[in-house]
């Protein structure tokens, strides 16, 4: 699969928001490539830039307030990011479709999920009312919905919450798209509900074979899932690896001590967590070190003064630290 | 650490909370929303218990109905041996501050329009609790004790994380010192790397002030970190008790035995050779739940009986209690 060339290429994109009180620096300059058929987890807390990366790739940001800085998203020849709008509603729904977290808010309340699902299909691909409806019918089925035929004339509120998020992936998978983004899908829904997603995830990407980027901040939802892992913090990607090698291997301090702080479900009960200190960076200030640096452990003069770059260290596994105990050298 | 030579501190027995529905201008009841259902447990001094469930389980509303904050339908409740049922309004009042909780949600629970100092000294006006000086140097003393800076007391709660609101909301928890705490999703709202931050100061303050703590959660790592048993919750109803290890090796209930393997666990080669139990369909409505086992609409292994039959709340081997007929 590595092989591959990549389905989507993103480089450097930064975004901001114009705030009364200045800026808020979002997303401080990404690049990542997605292959055909991988799912890439990206992982991080609240605020470190994984929603609105990728939100910034289809312009679903109101702007103003966001402004795109910088970068390029290359997908199929084309700069996502140099489209208008009306182009990239072409793109938006039909090869690239998109999952929101909230299924109670994603879905229109006053249309019918049958019209809902047929839509994109309608628009991006130009079928007939009769045809579109009858794929909606396979959709529901394909995502779990039992009744599937019957239940298109129901509306959102007829559904549950994880009935509605099975709705968004059909809608999402409606017109077939090459790439899926598909935002804390499950982070909305109880635990054996999230199984039941997960489930048909895993299944749909073996039948249908299209690339999704999968955000999250739940680790152990990318370690069943993802083919790789990008980790962000503060808006950057500070630790890309694909997933086993992140797991049993990670470099970067914050990726170490967020894997440590987490409470084991089996083997043996930890006396006492393990913290990160601190707290999560202010975005208002524009980041010219390290944005870890006030919370790490293995700080060095160098990270106060000079963000480092997310650079190869072994074989697929990205770092941006200045903090490399493997090299010997002190920097 | 054996809780069977504990004294206990807190005993429910049978606890209900019915929500009525009610149709029609003379408000005629048509039903009732059984959010907690008949459950019996004990709380020994010194201890956690933590209770899991799901969304909509009753887990937050039997938190609230323990304490009193709603009035319970049926029931019994017992701290430190007095009926909380039993007592007047002004008797209950001055219980309170033995019994305190802390919420969920940072953002709501504290009042934006005071400062740190006034919303963490309110319950020792109100329970008229040190003047002057001496009321000051206390919100001092708990804000140190909650890992936060003496002179935050002049400042707002929106100046603060979600972090250091929680630690707010647990500095005001303790003010009156409290022997016993519900702990209500404390850390749902937080981020993971503050999530252990929070549960750390938690257990200091236990160890510290000797507190008992009701740990209402539903993520099972964290239950499984800091409670010594754990009562799973399924619609209403405990499902099963039992110490935190016991729970953990051996769950005895299909529920549980689902739950468990539904969390999943970050490690990539263990996760992926894990198979687990999809548990088919939804939580049905506490408004209207299935005759017989509440699990039974939706249990892997469910018989004829399980059907028909409410599977009785028994004692399988020491400590640890299961309400299933297959069991």
């Amino acid at each position: 699969m590595s092989t591959q060339s990549p389905i989507l290429q993103v480089e450097n994109i930064a975004t901001r928001f114009r705030t009364q009180d200045g800026f808020v620096h979002a997303v401080n300059g990404i690049s990542f490539d997605l292959k055909k058929g991988e799912l890439l987890g990206v992982v991080g807390e609240s605020g470190s830039g994984k929603s609105v990366t990728m939100m910034s790739l289809l312009k679903l940001l109101p702007m103003p307030p966001a402004e795109i800085v910088s970068g390029t998203a290359k997908f199929e020849d084309q700069d996502l990011i140099q489209l208008n709008t009306n182009q990239l509603r072409k793109i938006r729904g039909g090869k690239i479709g998109f999952i929101f977290q909230d299924p109670m808010t994603s879905l229109n309340p006053v249309l019918t999920i049958g019209y809902q699902l047929a839509e994109p299909m309608r628009e991006h691909l130009g079928m007939s009312r009769r045809k579109a409806r009858k794929r909606s019918a396979e959709l529901l089925e394909l995502v779990g919905i039992p009744l599937a035929e019957s239940r298109l004339n129901d509306y959102p509120h007829q559904f549950s919450g994880g009935m509605r998020q099975r709705v968004m992936i059909a809608i999402a998978l409606a017109c077939d798209p090459k790439v899926l983004i598909a935002d804390e899908p499950t982070t909305a829904l109880d635990v054996t509900i999230q199984a039941q997603i997960l489930d048909i995830v895993k299944r749909l990407r073996k039948e249908l074979g299209m690339a999704i980027i999968w955000i999250t901040h739940d680790l152990g939802v990318v370690a069943g899932l993802a083919d790789r892992v990008a980790v962000m913090y503060g808006g950057f990607i500070v630790e890309e690896a694909p997933v086993e090698e992140l797991f049993a291997n990670p470099k970067h301090p914050y990726t170490q001590g967020l894997l440590k702080t987490l409470p084991n479900l089996e083997g043996e009960r930890s006396e006492r967590l393990e913290t990160i200190i601190g707290q999560p960076p202010d975005l208002y200030n524009k980041p010219e070190s390290c944005p870890f640096a006030p919370r790490c452990t293995q700080t060095l003069e160098r990270c106060r003064k000079e963000n480092p770059s997310l650079i190869n260290r072994g074989k697929n596994h990205k770092v941006a630290c200045w903090w490399n105990p493997e090299s010997g050298v002190k920097v | 650490m054996s809780s069977k030579t504990r004294p206990v501190l807190l005993k429910v027995e049978g606890l209900t909370k019915h929500f009525p529905i009610t149709k029609g201008i003379f408000r005629r009841q048509v039903g009732a929303v059984k959010a907690v259902d008949g459950i019996s447990f004990d709380i020994f001094e010194g201890e956690t218990l933590g209770l899991v469930g799901e969304s909509g389980c009753g887990k937050s509303t039997a938190g609230r109905v323990i304490l009193q904050l709603y009035p319970a339908t049926a029931g019994k409740v017992t701290f430190k041996g007095r009926d909380l049922m039993a007592l007047s309004k002004e008797e209950l009042r001055r219980q309170r501050p033995n019994m305190q909780m802390i919420f969920q949600d940072p953002q709501d629970s504290l009042n934006p329009r005071m400062t740190v100092g006034s919303i963490i000294s309110e319950p020792l006006v109100e329970h008229g609790k040190f003047n002057g000086k001496a009321r000051r140097d206390r919100v001092e003393q708990l804000l140190e004790s909650v890992g936060m800076n003496r002179e935050f007391t002049n400042r707002y709660p929106h100046e603060f994380s979600g972090g250091q609101r929680q630690r707010i909301g647990i500095a005001r928890a303790l003010a009156l010192s409290p022997e016993f705490i519900i702990c209500d999703e404390p850390i749902a709202a937080l981020d993971v790397s503050i999530q252990a931050q929070v549960i750390n100061l938690l257990e200091d303050l236990q160890e510290e002030f000797g507190l008992t703590y009701l740990f209402i959660s539903h993520d099972l790592s964290m239950i499984r970190h800091i409670a010594d048993r754990v009562a799973v919750m399924y619609l209403g109803r405990i499902v099963e008790l039992a110490s935190s290890q016991a729970l953990y090796s051996t769950p005895l209930h299909p529920y549980t035995q689902a739950l468990l393997s539904a969390v999943p666990i970050h490690d990539p080669k263990l996760e992926r050779k894990r198979k687990g139990t999809i548990l088919v369909g939804e939580v049905p409505s506490p408004a209207n739940p299935p005759s017989g086992c509440n699990f039974s609409t939706r249990c892997p292994r469910a018989e004829d009986r399980c059907f028909k039959d409410s599977p009785e709340w028994r004692e399988v081997s020491q400590g640890h209690q299961v309400a299933c007929h297959l069991v």
